[in-house]
């Protein structure tokens, strides 16, 4: 019944995936928070993710009690490998989480929120590169345990990693900006997303070509064939998108600049997903060797297999009752 | 000084100190999301204004709590894993599953359908609304069922088998979820939410009673809380005494800790009300008792011998002093509930709740006990476990995750300097929403979801922090 592990790490990608492109967007209003000329503008960008952001960081939730669930060794071995960052990037959702409710409670204080809700989703952002980056190089495991050192993660691929992850989410949130705007906040998004366009790109550009050389699984994997055929697809596709983005900044598209970056990401992330297969943790867990018993792994599909698709239909139905540009006015504060 | 701690012990700190602050808001979201959907009920059924201020009032205080629970929420989705690993790798087929169904069918459909109960009732209109409201506070409850199975697996471990890697397979679902602990925790549990929130509401609707005693949202809503803690304290009584019961057959050592039995009793164990845990000598100082009586409770004969921790080795035994002491705050608390509900009905029934200071000023006192006692209730049956996770089979101290101890330390200070910062502003920002009156908001137009115009924009924004 191999099969089973299989798709529960399919079902777990997915998990992570929605993860990244519902709250990258809602992480990068808040690294771009700071950037917003006055207080109407930022009372726009806050308002246009509060009723969604909490949805959409139960994906995370979905993602750590998922892999307790169906990988146990997985979450038991990366959880401490990963401490710090892991650590850093839950206080640092706290922070930005409050935010959302706390700046409105307060005048003397509503800068300190402020602060709180940019420079928590810039460590949150920051910290989850840092982890993507750490597992890529790999972890160290004995028997069923962690092995390695509580700095292992801090390296340069993993700091290059981090930043790469909060200019990203930047971008993502600049476009979703874009999508629900209009007015002077809608072209200072579109000036912004330019640059963060580019920048994303070079960062894409900068760790494809280092990972290869962090592990030699890897380069023999997108230097031989059958990858290397990929090694062509995935960039050609990548170009595609950034194509898309650039033409549909230019000409003041709403929704095309924010659905060509998150296949910019959808992109990236099945292409850590070929890395690392058939490992969960690089670089010797396997998906199977990390999977629970088949008696779990049967029992949690049978509910994901019901709840996932009606979660994704309410979680469409909130966005779409909160469709269209954000009325500056409205609120319920 | 954390340099004498092991790396168990501050991992140890971390969890207690997490999850108790993280409980306090659960225990007020359950209550209030239920009564936020009786509220909305109501002013549809009634279309009876104070209603739908009341629910306007304490929606906003809904979403903050419920922002809070989120975020400390989250933080115990990843401890498990970065200071409990082993624990995880072996009890993850069980638990796990469990915990995944929690997020899927309990935390997605919260956070789904809160940003319409909070933003979307102009949006989606009042059915749907109705519908959303009602979906938040099944999931707040969803929430607890999942996560109460959780914790009464690890206290009453059934269906399952071990496999050769040390780890727990599942064999029986059903067991699994529905096992032994797991029905009484959860009512007790719930009730326990529904009294903290029906102590919280009193309180308010007390301290505005107190200002003016014709505000009609503050009759109405300490009217409803009274009635909540008459009906609900003497259920909850009821079910601690079971849950008791339940705990007596399945972790007799919990049970004698609470009792504070160090000695067997072979003639009728005696009921020590209060004293001071010795736990170097073994013996209660001091002990206030009444003879026979703990075992007519818990036995219903008082000549029923009661074995005490003379019969567990010394490893097995929970602290005895942590426990013995949690268990009587709770208890002490659960009857002064049950005063104030009857002095609320005395009151009543001769027409009289609202031109009682002094039961306003009570019930302002009792305002805060809904959380001191689940508190002391979870500290009671979490300490009470101790030394084991899974109790009796997995002990706590080969649980752990193989961080070392000055990481541990770290995040143990980040966690206390940061919730005492954020979760101590939270609580400032709650009490001070709680001492504006409900019928205010009605006043200043500003603090309503449609703002009127005339006002310049920055203007709206900035008074409208102000105000609501």
């Amino acid at each position: 019944m191999f099969e089973l592990s299989f798709i529960w790490a399919g079902i777990i990608a997915f998990a992570v995936l929605t993860y990244v492109i519902l709250d990258g967007f809602d992480l990068g209003i808040g690294i771009l928070f700071p950037f917003a000329k006055n207080e109407r503008d930022k009372a726009t960008m806050m308002n246009s993710v509060a009723p969604v952001w909490d949805g959409n960081e139960t994906w995370l939730v979905l993602g750590g009690g998922g892999l307790f669930a169906v990988f146990p060794l997985a979450y038991a071995v990366v959880m401490p490998a990963l401490y710090m960052p892991i650590i850093l990037m839950l206080l640092a959702l706290i922070f930005r989480g409050v935010a959302f409710e706390y700046r409105w409670r307060t005048l003397r204080w509503k800068r300190v929120w402020d602060i709180a809700f940019c420079g928590g989703s810039v460590v949150a952002a920051f910290m989850q590169g840092i982890a993507l980056g750490a597992l890529v190089q790999g972890v160290t495991i004995e028997g069923r345990a962690y092995a390695g050192g509580w700095w292992d993660w801090l390296s340069m691929f993993s700091v290059l990693t981090g930043v790469a992850v909060v200019v990203g989410y930047a971008l993502l949130g600049a476009t979703w900006i874009i999508l629900k705007t209009e007015g002077s906040l809608q072209k200072q998004m579109q000036g912004y997303a330019r640059w963060l366009g580019a920048g994303t790109l070079g960062f894409i550009g900068i760790v494809s070509i280092l990972t290869p050389f962090q592990d030699p699984v890897y380069f023999e994997r997108w230097f031989n064939l059958p990858g290397s055929a990929l090694s062509f697809v995935m960039p050609a596709a990548v170009i595609f998108a950034a194509w898309a983005l650039f033409s549909g900044l230019k000409a003041g598209k709403d929704a095309q600049p924010f659905l060509a970056s998150q296949s910019i990401f959808v992109l990236c992330f099945i292409g850590i997903g070929i890395s690392f297969y058939p490992n969960i943790v690089p670089p010797g867990l396997t998906i199977v060797a990390a999977a629970a018993p088949d008696s779990s792994l049967r029992f949690t599909l049978v509910g994901t297999a019901v709840l996932v698709p009606m979660i994704l239909g309410y979680t469409g139905y909130a966005y779409w009752v909160f469709r269209g540009k954000i009325d500056p006015d409205e609120g319920y504060h | 000084m954390i340099d004498s701690f092991t790396a168990e012990t501050l991992a140890r700190m971390q969890f207690a100190f997490t999850v108790s602050f993280h409980i306090i808001f659960p225990a007020f979201s359950i209550g209030l999301a239920s009564y936020l959907a009786v509220l909305n009920g109501l002013w549809l059924r009634t279309r009876n204004d104070t209603y739908l201020t009341l629910f306007n009032y304490w929606k906003k205080i809904f979403a903050f709590a419920f922002g809070m629970g989120v975020v400390s929420g989250i933080v115990m989705s990843y401890q498990f894993g970065t200071n409990w690993a082993v624990f995880a790798d072996k009890t993850g087929p069980v638990l796990g599953p469990l915990m995944a169904y929690e997020v899927l069918s309990a935390f997605f459909l919260e956070a789904g359908f809160l940003g319409i109960m909070l933003f979307g009732r102009a949006r989606v209109g009042d059915k749907l609304h109705m519908f959303a409201t009602a979906m938040v506070a099944f999931g707040t409850l969803m929430s607890a069922t999942w996560i109460l199975s959780v914790n009464s697996w690890m206290q009453t471990p059934v269906g399952y088998s071990m496999n050769d890697l040390g780890q727990f397979v599942p064999e029986d679902w059903w067991a699994i979820v529905f096992n032994p602990s797991f029905p009484f925790r959860l009512v007790h549990m719930v009730l326990a939410a529904y009294l903290t929130t029906a102590l919280v509401v009193g309180a308010t609707g007390a301290l505005h009673l107190l200002r003016n005693r014709e505000n009609e949202p503050a009759r109405r809503m300490f009217s409803m809380a009274m009635w909540m803690l008459v009906i609900v304290a003497p259920l909850q009584i009821l079910a601690g005494d079971m849950h008791g019961l339940n705990t007596l057959e399945h972790q007799p050592a919990k049970v004698m800790a609470m009792e504070g039995h160090y000695d067997s009793h072979p003639n009728g164990a005696p009921l020590i009300l209060f004293g001071i845990p010795n736990p170097a000598e073994k013996r209660i100082d001091y002990a206030i008792e009444i003879p026979r009586l703990s075992s007519l409770i818990l036995k219903h004969d008082l000549n029923a011998p009661m074995a005490g921790l003379d019969t567990i080795p010394d490893a097995d035994e929970p602290p005895v002093a942590i426990v013995f002491w949690s268990f009587r705050v709770m208890i002490s608390l659960g009857f002064a509930m049950l005063g104030l509900g009857a002095l609320g009905l005395w009151r009543r029934v001769r027409g009289q709740l609202y031109d009682a200071p002094w039961l306003f000023r009570a019930s302002v006192l009792m305002g805060p006990m809904g959380f001191v006692a689940v508190l002391a209730g979870w500290i009671t049956t979490e300490v009470g476990r101790q030394p084991f996770t899974v109790y009796g089979l997995l002990r706590t101290s080969d649980s752990l995750a193989p961080v070392a101890a000055p990481a541990v330390a770290a995040s143990l200070i980040a966690f206390i300097v940061v919730y005492f910062f954020v979760f101590g502003a939270g609580t400032f920002y709650l009490l001070r929403m709680m001492n504006q009156s409900a019928d205010s908001a009605k006043i200043g137009l500003q603090a309503g979801p449609l703002r009127s115009a005339g006002i310049t924009p920055i203007m709206q924004t900035q008074t409208g922090g102000k105000e609501s």
